[in-house]
This record gives C-alpha cells, sequence and structure tokens, in this order.
C-alpha cells in the first residue's frame, strides 16, 4: 500500500529557507503571503496491506529516520 | 593512545584528522570504514571528521548516524571511550543521539568558511587539558548547517552542567554579533556529552597542526588527547 509522510519543522524552529523564499515571493509581487515554512514529502510504497502494520511501519520510520523529532514533526496518510 | 577515524561515504577530512593524531601521538590511527560492526580491538578514541556524508541528504549526517559502525560507537562512549565528531563528524553525533540538540542551516543561508576564533570553557577534560580556562584559540570553520539549536530544557541543562566546549568568540574573546556568523543558540561551537568523553565541535581543530598553514592552535587538542591514554 501507498503512504505519504510530510515532516515539518516544530513552531518557533528558525526556517531560514522558508525566510528567504518568503522574501523572494514578495519580490516576485505575489502579494498576500503571510508566512512560508519549508518541510519534506515522502512517498512510500509498503510491502504490507494490513493498515495496523502499515501504520507501526510508518512511525518506526518516522521516528528513526524521517524525522528529526528535536526540531520537526511527522503526519502520515496511508493511501487505500 | 590508540586511536581510530571512521571513514563514510563522503567523509573528506579523515587524511587531515589521521595527520592531526600522527603529529600528536606518534603514530597513525586506524581507518575504520563505515559497514564495520566493531572498533579495532583497545580504541581508545575514535573520531568522526568532517566532510559531506551521504551528501547531507536527508539531514546532515542522519544517514550516517544510522551505520552499523554507530552501534560500535555507541558501545565505546557507553564503556567511557572517547569520541570527538567535527563538523560533519559533530551533525553525525547528534544525530545518533550520543550528543543533544541539532545543527541546522546557518542563519543567513550562506557556507561559512573563515578562520573563526573560540573561547575554550574549561580546561579539565581530555580534549582541552593543554588549553586554559578561558583561552582564546583559533581555528577554521566550514559549513553550511553549523547552526545549533536545542529546546530550552536541554539548554539549560548543558549550560548547568558544564558541558559548553567551545564558544564562538571574536579574537578579543566577545561573544555575540559578527562572531556568532551562524546564529547558534549561546554562541555554541561545542559541546560535551554528560560524562565529557564525548565532544562535538563544528570549527575544524585539524586544520591548525602546522606553523607553516597558519598556527597550532588546533595541535593542542589532539596532544591533549594524547596523553589521556
Amino acid at each position: 500500500m501507498k503512504a505519504r509522510v510530510t515532516v515539518t519543522l516544530k513552531t518557533g524552529v528558525l526556517d531560514p529557507q522558508g525566510k528567504a523564499i518568503e522574501g523572494a515571493l514578495g519580490s516576485l509581487g505575489v502579494a498576500g503571503v503571510e508566512s512560508v515554512r519549508q518541510g519534506k514529502l515522502f512517498d512510500v510504497e509498503l510491502k504490507t496491506s494490513d493498515p495496523a502494520e502499515a501504520e507501526a511501519t510508518l512511525k518506526a520510520m518516522c521516528e528513526r529516520l524521517l524525522a528529526n523529532t528535536v526540531i520537526e514533526s511527522y503526519r502520515y496518510e496511508i493511501a487505500g | 593512545m590508540k586511536a581510530a577515524v571512521l571513514v563514510f561515504p563522503g567523509s573528506n577530512r579523515e587524511r587531515d584528522v589521521a595527520k592531526a593524531l600522527t603529529r600528536a601521538t606518534g603514530h597513525a590511527p586506524a581507518m575504520v570504514w563505515h559497514a564495520e560492526t566493531s572498533l579495532p580491538e583497545g580504541t581508545d578514541l575514535v573520531v568522526l571528521p568532517g566532510g559531506f556524508s551521504y551528501g547531507d541528504y536527508l539531514r546532515c549526517g542522519a544517514i550516517a548516524a544510522r551505520a552499523p559502525v554507530m552501534d560500535a560507537v555507541r558501545a565505546h562512549a557507553e564503556r567511557g571511550g572517547l569520541a570527538l565528531g567535527i563538523c560533519n563528524g559533530f551533525q553525525i553525533l547528534v544525530e545518533s543521539g550520543l550528543l543533544p540538540g541539532i545543527l541546522t542551516r546557518n542563519k543567513d543561508l550562506r557556507f561559512i568558511c573563515k578562520s573563526q576564533h573560540l573561547k575554550v570553557e574549561r580546561a579539565d577534560t581530555a580534549f582541552t587539558r593543554t588549553y586554559a580556562e578561558g583561552q582564546i584559540i583559533e581555528v577554521c570553520c566550514a559549513h553550511g548547517e553549523g547552526n545549533y539549536f536545542a529546546d530550552p530544557e536541554t539548554l539549560e541543562r548543558l549550560e548547568g552542567e558544564g558541558r559548553v566546549a567551545f564558544r564562538y568568540c571574536a579574537a578579543d574573546g566577545s561573544l555575540g554579533g559578527t562572531a556568532n556568523a551562524n546564529g547558534s543558540v549561546n554562541d555554541i561551537a561545542g559541546i560535551y556529552s554528560e560524562k565529557l568523553n564525548v565532544l562535538g565541535m563544528m570549527p575544524h581543530p585539524e586544520n591548525l597542526v602546522d606553523a607553516a598553514v597558519g598556527g597550532t592552535d588546533g595541535l593542542a587538542l589532539f596532544s591533549g588527547l594524547a596523553k589521556a591514554a
């Protein structure tokens, strides 16, 4: 089954890349941007078809590698 | 002193570290490939050198921190063995959980490559015994992700337990402002583990081990380590 993992910086953690993108949008004249935070997205294909097993695998991979929970939080969606 | 230098795919400062160690200890360290599952028998010090392990994929040091040899490094550190991580090696140490916090992108997004003064916070550890407390030394910085960050509780613990090893400073020892180019919290350039046997630092002491190439302020760190065992 397929899953999508999103890793984002926790609130309050400085994101200089997001700030630079925010500035670039401003110089492009894209109006109405309050702020930008940059994150990461992983599309994962799992061998299992059992949702509970998939969830356990996703949680383990996020905790152990995909996110550094000192500054990042993660979420995942299992797509049918 | 029996030293081992780890080599990951993308490490690029392992030879400089080996030269510094050879100069300080009188013999060459063992070079240990990341896929090994143990350190050479009797290793006193393991060094994680700088570079760009795994091309900085995912996060700097993240993949290398999960390499087979890191379990051996963890066991070595738990036994009280010495470990030194420089630059990417520091990033690997925080990613592996051997040191707290994380190194994030420099605050102005630029790769910093310059001479840098550091303040030695304490001179009673295996790494700094040949320096004086409060001494200002000059080493080199070369990193894009050296902005040290830790949550307030961790930071308070590090400060309270005297675990800040070095702080970025100006030539006169003053802190803050342009002296802290990467934006590290509390001007932190290096930290110790709880037992003071693991040191991670962003600047490169191994660059300054020969008067012919700019100074020897970094050699003292390796000479100190040579006396440690």
